[in-house]
């Protein structure tokens, strides 16, 4: 798929199970999982030697992935619409509160002039959208070079530089 | 007043740089309309009934002369020479053209203001008391806290897309100017048994089609833990508050449906881990802001002035005008001054190119420069002498700005209505004007005294109407215009909804129907009372039965629960 990873386009191999039934047999290749799938099938899948990824959208709690944060190395997060805000939540609970190292990459609808909030928040992958120019969206980022609160990026806020 | 350093207007310029860049991408064709949207709503830019509406925001209701001029040149140069001053202390643009909105923003940074969450899904303007730093009943300006959240809630990273939008009011008095209790979350600086002050916090109030009077879920909070206790409940909020139904989604629902204390315990579970972070504010910081908002150098020798007496005791009209627009200052010999922004036939709350420049130019000569915007749509000028008052009330009077009207019965509180929202159901101005024109006897609306009407044009309650004495709402009934109100309500310290009085009226009919509530207030009034202190004696069944004689059905209360 098409990405931004850390403020640059590439492409990767890794594709997005949007729909896995739990009883269906594990997916070839490198495949993002349902979260739900990955539980159903979590013993199955710790058996195979090969990198593990999810990908949870705003109802499901990162309370329910903590555990399994060592396995994976991509978390993707669901926007399915602009207005849904959770994952911002999500991303910065994986980030400060379980110290998450592996990448956080946003799928779903992921508009260019969200992505300077969602890289505050963390995450340093995005799904770039079909039809949507990716040298237009990499901009986006230098949209504001003075950010007021502490989050993923910087260390502490504006006015202790004061 | 608080300025701008290098960082603030960095800040500001980009914002304008990024709205014209998204501003050109949509009229190119690349942005959809649904794209589009929200940007321009991050930007309090509305498409609204026949043109955009663009909502400015002022910090706390906070003014200097020279951004009142910018908002007088804005309303010349890009609209119909006039602005609207809302209840959230912001002001509206009704009619500049889209294409020229970015140049809008562009004079706004200027003078160190922006649009910046004046709409979305997002932490909007804090609000305050409009007396904030001259009130006599204050134990702390409250408006450095204002700005300290304001910088904390600026492009939020994480809370810029919550289920609704998030208002917050900071009231540092006994008094509430500043409708603390119907807000997202209320702060009160208040004082604990140590000594120390902090703040009480009130979680979950609001208007609208389902009006809550919030609780308190920490009643002392130390000021350093601030920012860390207002993340921990919009992250509470932002993961749980409702995304299903935009009519249920603001946290006062949260609050309700998961009850005070599981609601408590969330937001104090979630501190426990955010408290000791970064978030932890510094002394240092909040000396630095307090900084801004100091006094100015006031003449100790003001109160020896016998000119302003002397003019009370010879001039009625003056005297009217001092009894109701005059707000006591905690330095002897200096009054507030409300510039009242509610003359009869004037959509309340708008102001004219012409009447901000003046006012702007009377700010300067009679009061340090500064202009507060009220939540009840008038302006203040907070540091005026006793010996000027003369000459600022004849110089007000030329510009049809001294309606002698403050609190009374014409001082309402009126959404835009019909005539310009796109929501609204039912007119507002028009019922104003036909309050104005029932009671133009000054004399008698300082008799009734007290009385904050409010109105509505829908349920989204934009007016205020929940916690008018009396409130007006607009409803649509077989396509005609109808008007339900309600009795007794409050929004200040002693907050309370008001009682529904019965079937709505019709539209021509309100102020006929105001006339008869008023009768009944005074055949029964005691000594002193307001009219919400005989309401609430005696209770709504004399008001009702004299509006509906036939018809005095038992009603349920409108919304006491």
């Amino acid at each position: 798929m098409r990405i931004i990873k850390d403020k640059k386009i590439s492409d990767d191999d890794w594709v997005i199970a949007r729909e896995l039934d739990d009883s269906a047999p594990i997916p070839e290749g490198n495949v993002i999982l349902p979260f739900s799938y990955w539980r159903a099938n979590r013993d199955e899948l710790l058996k195979q030697d090969t990198a593990h990824a999810v990908w949870i959208d705003g109802d499901i709690e990162t309370e329910e992935l903590s555990d399994d944060l060592g396995q994976f190395s991509i978390i993707g997060l669901d926007f399915p619409a602009f207005k849904d805000g959770r994952s911002y939540t999500h991303a910065r609970m994986l980030r400060d509160r379980y110290n998450f190292e592996g990448e956080l990459r946003a799928i779903g609808d992921v508009l260019r002039d969200q992505m300077f909030f969602m890289f505050r928040c963390g995450i340093d992958c995005f799904q770039v959208s079909e039809g949507k120019d990716a040298e237009d969206a990499l901009k986006s980022f230098n949209d504001f070079s003075v950010r007021y609160q502490a989050a993923a990026d910087d260390a502490v806020p504006i006015y202790k530089l004061r | 007043m608080y300025k701008y350093d290098n960082y603030d207007q960095t800040i500001v310029d980009e914002r304008v740089a990024q709205f014209r860049d998204q501003t050109e991408r949509f009229l190119a064709g690349k942005l959809t309309e649904d794209e589009y949207r929200p940007l321009r709503l991050m930007n309090g830019l509305y498409v609204q009934r026949y043109a955009p509406m663009l909502r400015v925001a002022i910090p706390y209701g906070l003014l200097s002369s020279e951004q009142l001029r910018m908002l007088a040149h804005i309303s010349r140069k890009y609209d119909k020479n006039y602005a609207h001053f809302s209840t959230r202390q912001n002001v509206q643009f009704n009619w500049p053209a889209l294409e020229t909105v970015p140049d809008i923003l562009a004079d706004l940074a200027s003078v160190e203001m922006h649009a910046i969450q004046t709409s979305g899904n997002d932490i909007r303007n804090t609000t305050s008391d409009q007396f904030a730093g001259i009130a006599e009943d204050e134990l702390e300006d409250p408006r450095p806290y204002c700005e300290i959240i304001r910088q904390w809630s600026t492009f939020h990273p994480e809370f810029s897309f919550l289920p609704r939008k998030f208002k917050i009011a900071v009231s540092g008095a006994t008094h509430d100017r500043a409708a603390v209790k119907v807000h997202d979350i209320g702060l009160y600086l208040v004082k604990n048994d140590a000594g120390e002050v902090g703040f009480n916090v009130i979680v979950g109030g609001g208007l609208g089609r389902t009006p809550f009077i919030g609780p308190s879920i920490r009643p002392f909070l130390e000021k350093q833990h601030l920012l860390s206790y207002l993340e921990a409940i919009l992250r509470v909020y932002n993961r749980f508050g409702r995304r299903d139904n935009m009519y249920r989604a603001r946290i006062k629902i949260l609050v309700n449906d998961l009850g005070k204390e599981e609601f408590t315990r969330q937001v104090e579970e979630e501190w426990s881990h955010i408290k000791d972070s970064v978030l932890k504010l510094d002394q240092k910081e909040i000396n630095r802001v307090k900084g801004f908002f100091t006094s100015p150098e006031y003449d100790k020798n003001a109160a020896e002035d016998s000119s302003f007496d002397e003019a009370e005791k010879s001039n009625k009209a003056f005297s009217n005008w001092a009894k109701r627009n005059l707000f006591t200052h905690r330095v002897a010999g200096y009054k507030a001054v409300v510039v009242s922004l509610k003359a009869p036939g004037i959509a309340p709350g708008d102001a004219t190119d012409e009447q901000m420049d003046h006012i702007a130019e009377l700010a300067d000569q009679y009061s340090y420069g500064e202009i507060v915007v009220t939540h009840d749509q008038n302006l203040v000028l907070p540091n005026v002498k006793q010996a000027d008052l003369f000459s600022l009330w004849e110089k007000l009077s030329e510009k049809n700005l001294a309606t002698a009207n403050i609190g009374l019965l014409t001082d309402m509180i009126c959404c835009p209505g019909l005539d310009f929202c796109a929501l609204a159901n039912a007119g507002s101005i028009p019922i104003a004007k036909q309050i104005n024109e029932k009671f133009d006897d000054i004399d008698y609306l300082h008799d009734i005294g007290d009385l904050k009407i409010k109105m509505s044009g829908c349920m989204n309650a934009c007016g205020h109407h929940h916690v008018g004495h009396i409130g007006i709402l607009g409803v649509r009934k077989k396509d005609e215009e109808f008007y339900q109100l309600t009795l007794g309500g409050s929004a200040e310290e002693d907050a309370c909804l008001g009682d529904r009085l019965g079937p709505s009226i019709a539209k021509e009919e309100v102020a006929d129907v105001i006339s008869k509530l008023l009768d009944v207030y005074v055949e029964l009034r005691q000594d002193e009372e307001r009219f919400l202190d005989t309401y609430r004696r005696v209770g709504i069944t004399p008001f009702k039965d004299r509006v509906y004689p036939k018809t005095a059905v038992k009603e349920k209360a409108y919304a006491n629960n």
